[in-house]
């Protein structure tokens, strides 16, 4: 029992009984401690399996580790000059960008125009929405599986609907054996192979990207434009603007920032993307879809040349240093916000 | 039961200005202290330091004669009441007033007791299997009210209970509060910024402005005798008039502010006031005006006539017996 | 004619108009909206469109490939189920996410709290310096890594996911967890510690219970990043007995001899439809936590 100092003349506290043990036993209660306390685990892991391999990724593409001898000795830009001077790696190089870009061009435009739909109240929108939403849920390999059937080179539907419009096959447009074909494209007279010509995968890979991250920034988008104030809307409203005078002056102005958000997730998304390109075409035909991501597999594991492989993957981490800075600058403006 | 005394309690965040300056207070045992201030002039964080919810940055904190500085929350046997109420959302009513008891591990049979016995004096037996969500705000405020008592704390930490309640609710919700807190007989410290819960149910006030103290006293000392132009201004509605004269500031409350009416005592102060606007309430009047460059405003009961004329001087006059002197360079109060 | 019934006139001829209107604009959202909804589900409709035809039906060219030619069959799905590896990649994927849900859990749920609550100012820095974490891509890491799983001696197996998986799932899960805590008022865990507990206790009383929702949202999101993963796990494992569907499928099933069409589209629409299905009903957390509290959603 506690002796009752001070002025009080109160003996019957009804103290705890676990008063008067030493402070040492509420040292978890204190903030400071208990914080890192919490944070070690996650801290730990991120260090240890995302710090620890970024900076080995580093050490490899200076070094001349292989599968089978893992030693990292210092070779200096060896690797990089190896690396860049072989063709297919510019040519994955040029892929890699290509397909970020143009995807994400085209999905900007689409999202805009599936989020305004979407942000119409209709029948069935719930359906049209867990539709829409499809390609982004659906794990990825799976995903580009479907469309790996949709365009095999025998039984591809789009081929045979083509057929049936007589778009392809003899006696049309494609043949090549008509006197006078009316475009140069040699189809022949069956099925289109999309996956077999270089530019045809790279349209291929292309639409799939559009298609898996179309519904990423659709959702973005749904989501700023909810968050536009409904007296701003009404606003514009009563000043009279008509619906398009509307869209352009006041909801695109004030989805501006959100749009970033949505472009900046498909870049990094497709910029990094291994599995299209690997389920739908490995590479190929000919090395002609490789991005930097299945280079870097195919040299890196499969050609068991670990210093390539890493240094072909270290052309990824610009991009994502840049996402990281756009990324800050828009979490502070949130936070001032 | 037990005293609660803080010394030379400092709170500092970030490297701001002190929300709590080194404030000394100690309240009687059983004692009901309001602490009354404006927003952002540090009595809940002084509330939040008693409770071992913020940790000092300088000074102590005693329960009953003992310095629990610092001791976690859970070992100073109090209870608090917050202005959210903080209701488990996913428990049942009975399950928010027992959870105290749980930590203290109390047989389950018991617990039942306790939890009845809580919720008997607040009258909320029949709520007892609903969810928080499915009670207005005077039930939330009476199962929090059970949650603090059923533990039989040494004190009861109050912070702004009523602010969530309606008007109308509000003075029901007074009543019975101080009336439990009466029959209970529990220390208690309740924060507010409103003065008419402070004067209505504080044995004490502590007038706190920019993390000190201003004043402490009971309801009427702090009315009648304001320690200075702060406290003069705080309370009461409308404040204290306050008009500078002879070096000195001159302060007056509206209700002894009367039309001089060709009197000639030599026990009043006359000044010469003229009058904007009026304002009817009811059972009272008010008269806006100006004294000099100085704002003041006459109040009168309904009953009585008073002749106006808008935009003209008129002499009124005040007791002398009325009137507190102030320093115009601190404010304080100086010898009447 | 009066003037009256000239305004009428007017009026129901602009009403005549304002309908059309209308009518053309349902139209219009109609038309773009099943265009979008096609776009969208065609590749999955003709995958579950094949899962049922028979062989002679599919590889017959001279038959409308539009139409079942020959009845519907479920022999290609107890075929994927009895004659290939396809119930171990499952059982695999679930051992795989069940274990990744509870290291995740152990690691952000904690991380996330002390972010919103006992870390101060830096911790929200420190909080979005962990979600750029989430945007390092295991393209730039599976090479190291794949030493590191060997190091670990987890090389070709199971375990080697079931490790690595969260270095991104940790990361996305305490940013999205400390959005939920951060909606949850302080006064709660405070009176849980008022009330006689510690602060842990008044964690895993009042404030775990209180974001449930938020721990069923990271437990969805856990389970749907490990389905989606395909790089490590292409990198990490090669035998058949420890892969998880997303490899097993691709590699397994599509470059043997045969193609087995049929059975590799079930393969992937019975894992597909039921993970898209938990991913839409968490849609809008996911999208709360992607836009950094920029968008209330």
């Amino acid at each position: 029992m506690s002796t009752a100092t001070g002025r009080s003349e109160t003996p019957a506290i009804a103290w705890s009984e676990d008063a008067d043990v030493p402070e040492g036993r509420y040292l978890l209660d204190r903030a400071g401690l208990l914080g890192p306390l919490m944070l070690l685990p996650a801290i730990i892991y991120i260090i240890g399996l995302v710090g620890i391999p970024l900076v080995l990724a580093v050490l490899y593409s200076f070094s001349n580790a292989t599968v089978g001898d893992q030693s990292i000795n210092w070779v200096g830009l060896e690797n990089f000059r190896t690396v860049v001077q072989n063709a297919t790696f510019r040519m994955a190089l040029k892929n890699t960008i290509l397909f970020a870009f143009v995807s994400q061009i085209i999905v900007i435009i689409l999202a805009n125009i599936l989020a305004l739909v979407l942000s119409a109240e209709f029948r069935g929108k719930r359906l049209v929405r867990f539709l829409v939403m499809l390609p982004w849920t659906t794990p990825i390999a799976l995903a580009v599986l479907g469309w790996f059937w949709m365009l095999d080179n025998v039984a591809s539907p789009i081929d045979a609907l083509m057929r049936m419009l007589h778009i392809i096959g003899p006696d049309t447009i494609f043949d090549p054996k008509a006197r006078a074909p009316i475009l140069d494209i040699p189809f022949g007279d069956r099925n289109v192979r999309w996956l077999s010509k270089p530019d045809l995968a790279r349209l291929a890979v292309l639409t799939v990207h559009v298609w898996r991250t179309l519904p990423l920034a659709t959702v973005i988008l749904l989501a700023g434009m909810t968050a536009i104030p409904q007296d701003v809307k009404d606003a514009a409203e009563i000043d009279g603007a008509s619906y398009w005078r509307q869209l352009i002056y006041v909801r695109l102005p004030l989805l501006a920032p959100i749009m970033a958000v949505a472009v900046l997730y498909g870049i990094v998304f497709t910029f990094t993307d291994f599995t299209v390109v690997y389920v739908l075409t490995r590479g190929g035909p000919v090395d002609s879809t490789q991005v930097l991501a299945t280079w870097a597999y195919f040299k890196g594991i499969q050609g068991s040349s670990l210093a390539q492989g890493a240094a072909i993957a270290l052309f990824l981490l610009p991009i994502l240093v840049a996402a990281a800075i756009v990324m800050l600058r828009l979490a502070r403006r949130s936070e001032t916000a | 039961m037990a005293t609660i005394e803080v010394r030379g309690l400092t709170k500092q965040f970030g490297d701001g200005p002190p929300a709590v300056d080194h404030i000394d207070l100690a309240s009687e045992d059983g004692e009901f202290l309001v602490l009354l201030g404006p927003s952002g002039c540090g009595k809940t964080t002084l509330l939040r330091m008693i409770g071992g919810l913020e940790t000092p940055t300088e000074g102590d904190v005693l329960i009953g004669g003992r310095v629990v500085t610092h001791l976690p929350p859970r070992a100073r046997k109090i209870a608090m009441v917050f202005q959210s109420y903080a209701l488990y959302p996913h428990m049942s009513v009975y399950d928010n007033i027992a959870f105290p008891l749980k930590a203290q591990r109390l047989p389950k049979e018991e617990q039942r007791k306790k939890v009845a016995w809580a919720a008997s004096i607040l009258g909320i037996e029949q709520f007892l299997n609903r969810k928080p969500r499915q009670l207005s705000g005077g039930q939330r405020q009476r199962v929090a009210l059970a949650r603090a008592l059923v533990r039989e704390p040494n004190v009861f930490l109050l912070d702004e209970p009523l602010s969530n309640l309606d008007a109308q609710r509000r003075a029901s919700a007074r009543d019975e509060l101080q009336q439990f807190q009466r029959s209970i007989g529990t220390t208690t410290i309740y924060v507010t910024h409103d003065q008419v819960e402070a004067m209505g149910m504080g044995d004490r006030i502590a007038v706190i402005d920019r993390g000190r103290i201003r004043q402490i006293g009971t309801p009427k000392e702090i009315y009648d005798d304001p320690a200075d132009t702060f406290v003069a201004t705080f309370l009461g509605t409308p404040p204290m008039n306050l008009v500078e004269r002879d070096g000195l500031i001159f302060g007056f409350r509206p209700e002894h502010f009367t039309p001089a009416n060709g009197s000639h005592s030599d026990d009043v102060v006359r000044f010469q006031f003229v009058v904007h606007r009026e304002e009817y309430l009811g059972s009272e009047r008010l008269l806006y005006g100006e004294i000099g460059s100085a704002k003041a405003v006459a109040r009168f009961p309904a009953t009585t006539d008073v002749e106006l004329r808008i935009g003209q001087p008129v002499e009124y006059v005040v007791a002398r017996r009325h009137l507190k002197f102030f320093n115009p360079r601190t404010g304080e109060r100086t010898r009447d | 004619m009066t003037a009256i019934a000239e305004q009428q006139r007017v009026w129901q001829r602009e009403e005549r108009r304002a309908g059309w209107r209308r009518a053309g604009k349902r139209g219009l959202l109609y038309t773009v909206a099943t265009l979008f909804a096609l776009f969208a589900a065609i590749p999955f409709a003709w995958m579950v469109f094949t899962i049922f035809k028979q062989n002679t039906d599919l590889y017959n060219g001279k038959n409308n490939p539009f139409l079942y030619n020959d009845p519907p069959t479920l022999d290609n799905i107890r075929l994927l189920f009895n004659q290939t590896n396809y119930t171990t990649f499952v059982v695999n994927t679930i051992f795989v996410a069940a274990l990744v849900v509870v290291i995740t859990l152990i690691a952000a749920v904690p991380a996330a709290y002390a972010l919103t609550r006992l870390t101060g100012r830096w911790g929200e820095s420190l909080g979005i310096a962990i979600f750029l974490v989430y945007l390092v891509p295991p393209t730039l890491l599976f090479i190291p890594m794949t030493r590191i799983v060997a190091e670990l001696g987890l090389k070709n197996s199971r375990w080697s996911m079931v490790v690595v998986y969260p270095t991104f799932t940790i990361p996305f899960c305490t940013w999205l967890l400390m959005g939920f805590f951060k909606s949850i008022p302080w006064d709660i865990e405070e009176q849980a510690m008022i009330d006689g507990y510690s602060r842990l206790g008044a964690i895993v009383r009042a404030v775990i219970p209180v974001s449930l929702p938020g721990i069923l949202t990271v437990i969805a999101f856990s389970v749907a990043m490990t389905m989606h993963e395909f790089v490590y796990a292409l990198a990490f494992v090669t035998s058949s007995s420890e892969k998880t569907v997303s490899i097993g499928v691709t590699t397994e099933l599509i470059r043997g001899d045969v193609f087995f069409w049929q059975s590799l589209m079930a393969a992937a629409a019975i894992v597909a439809i039921p993970v898209a299905l938990i991913y839409t009903l968490f849609l809008d957390r996911f999208i709360q936590g992607f836009t950094l509290g920029a968008v209330k959603g």
